[in-house]
């Protein structure tokens, strides 16, 4: 079930092949959805159910699709379950759904799918390539939830919505940093969080 | 069999979009009932919102709506009440496009804890990317806006997208439709500029020309119509205004 090659291609995406922090697929979605942390994580849970059976899908297909249209037929693959997310959310999250408004259907120009669909699914057979999706889409969540977490504490005080900074500190003249909550600072945070990386994984620096 | 051949190809595309329709066609019916009551119960909020009233939870959304909305009413532009059945404010059709002459107007006639009675009345445009709309309550002397709340579909984040949020709704709060008598609706300006006929106005949303403006045209588009009724309740005093339930049968 898990040789070594399955627990790569599950456990590299967390770190050290992070589709976000290593290949920086994903930027657009990972900057817009992570104002706060609830539309961050239904958004990562969107994704990680699209890769993974968009994977497994394209994966039961690989040997009979046509060279000339494989990727007609895995932008089909993505959009249909990509709809299927959204009308889900519409019905049972509304409130949410309306919040990620036009990101759940960005999801299909999401580099991170196209990326896995041609690099891995194409090749491997379905249990590599369900692992490999969940793996990448759990990597891509992680710094999803991180970034929302620290643009929600410094932006509006909270974590999913309650209140975690105490009133005394607003009284001692602490204020929300309105800026936490505005794109630019998701892009410098996420800068922080690769350069911390970075740091930690030295044979990722480039000379 | 040949993969690259034109007839698998042109096969295999045909096969896969008949299959991948047919699921979601399926999947869309299967929620649409959910779907639906859950736009609905959104729109009850922000009615309740217009009125400043705080709702969360399907049940509790709709409790509340029932509890504060006590009567829905179609007027015609003469102020004239055409139909009084139950939700028939509600399930009017905003998006239709029916000539001026023709229309029938949704009222939502609300009676709020103190006893006070508000006119909610919806209005509809275009903002800059889609469409834009809202719900404007109105207080019993047929002029003075109680509160607002706008919705739109795509207007930009931060900029137009800002016509939905708090701040901006509170700032027609108080302002008056007519002025000396004279239907004038409320008018969205950049500061330093007047409006042309006399309305009184509040401050557009710098970045968001386009969206404001729409607000503007929608309240005076939307609400215009409206003029004969508001008349009528300016007019009428308490006991009188139209749609007021007058046939209880007290007890012997």
């Amino acid at each position: 079930m898990l040789s070594k090659k399955n627990k790569e291609a599950l456990f590299n995406p967390l770190s050290k092949d992070n589709p976000v922090l290593v290949q920086i697929l994903g930027i657009c979605s990972s900057l817009a959805v992570t104002a706060s942390l609830e539309p961050a994580i239904v958004m990562g849970i969107s994704v990680i159910c699209v890769l993974a059976f968009s994977n497994v899908i394209i994966s039961f297909l690989r040997k009979t699709v046509p060279t000339n249209i494989r990727i007609i037929v895995q932008l089909v693959v993505v959009a249909a379950l990509v709809i299927i997310v959204q009308q889900v959310l519409i019905a049972y999250n509304y409130d949410v759904s309306k919040k990620l408004s036009v990101f759940i259907g960005l999801i299909i120009t999401n580099c991170i799918l196209m990326g896995r669909l041609e690099a891995f699914a194409m090749h491997n057979s379905p249990w590599p390539s369900f692992l490999d999706g969940i793996g990448n889409g759990l990597g891509y969540t992680i710094i999803l939830v991180i970034v929302a977490f620290f643009r929600e504490l410094l932006g509006s005080g909270t974590l999913f919505g309650f209140h975690v900074i105490p009133q005394w500190c607003y009284d001692h003249g602490y204020m929300d940093n309105g800026l936490m909550i505005l794109p630019p600072m998701a892009l410098i945070t996420l800068g922080c969080i690769i350069w911390i990386h970075r740091a930690r994984n030295k044979d990722l620096q480039e000379n | 069999m040949n993969k690259n051949s034109n007839t698998y190809q042109i096969l295999y595309a045909a096969v896969m979009v008949l299959l991948v329709g047919t699921v979601l066609a399926f999947i869309y019916m299967a929620l649409k009932p959910k779907q639906n009551e859950n736009i609905a119960n959104d729109t009850r909020k922000q009615i309740l919102s217009a009125l400043h009233i705080a709702a969360s939870g399907d049940d509790q959304v709709k409790a509340t709506y029932e509890k504060y909305i006590i009567q829905d009413l179609l007027v015609d532009n003469q102020g004239n009440i055409v139909d009084s059945a139950q939700n028939v404010a509600f399930d009017v059709d905003m998006k239709k496009n029916v000539k001026l002459a023709e229309r029938q107007l949704p009222v939502m006639k609300c009676k709020l804890d103190d006893g006070s009675v508000k006119y909610v009345l919806p209005v509809y445009g275009a903002g800059l990317w889609g469409p834009i709309w809202g719900y404007i309550a109105v207080n019993d002397d047929g002029n003075t806006i109680y509160g607002a709340n706008f919705s739109h579909e795509g207007e930009t984040p931060g900029l137009g997208a800002r016509i939905a949020e708090q701040p901006f709704q509170d700032l027609f709060q108080d302002k008056h439709l007519f002025v000396d008598g004279q239907f004038k609706s409320v008018a969205v300006l950049k500061k330093g500029q007047k409006a042309a006929n006399g309305a009184e106005q509040i401050d557009a949303l710098t970045g968001a020309t386009i969206t404001s403006r729409g607000v503007s045209d929608m309240m005076a588009d939307c609400l215009a119509p409206y003029e004969a009724f508001l008349k009528k309740v300016q007019a009428k005093p308490q006991s009188e205004i139209p749609g007021e339930i007058t046939n209880v049968v007290k007890p012997e």
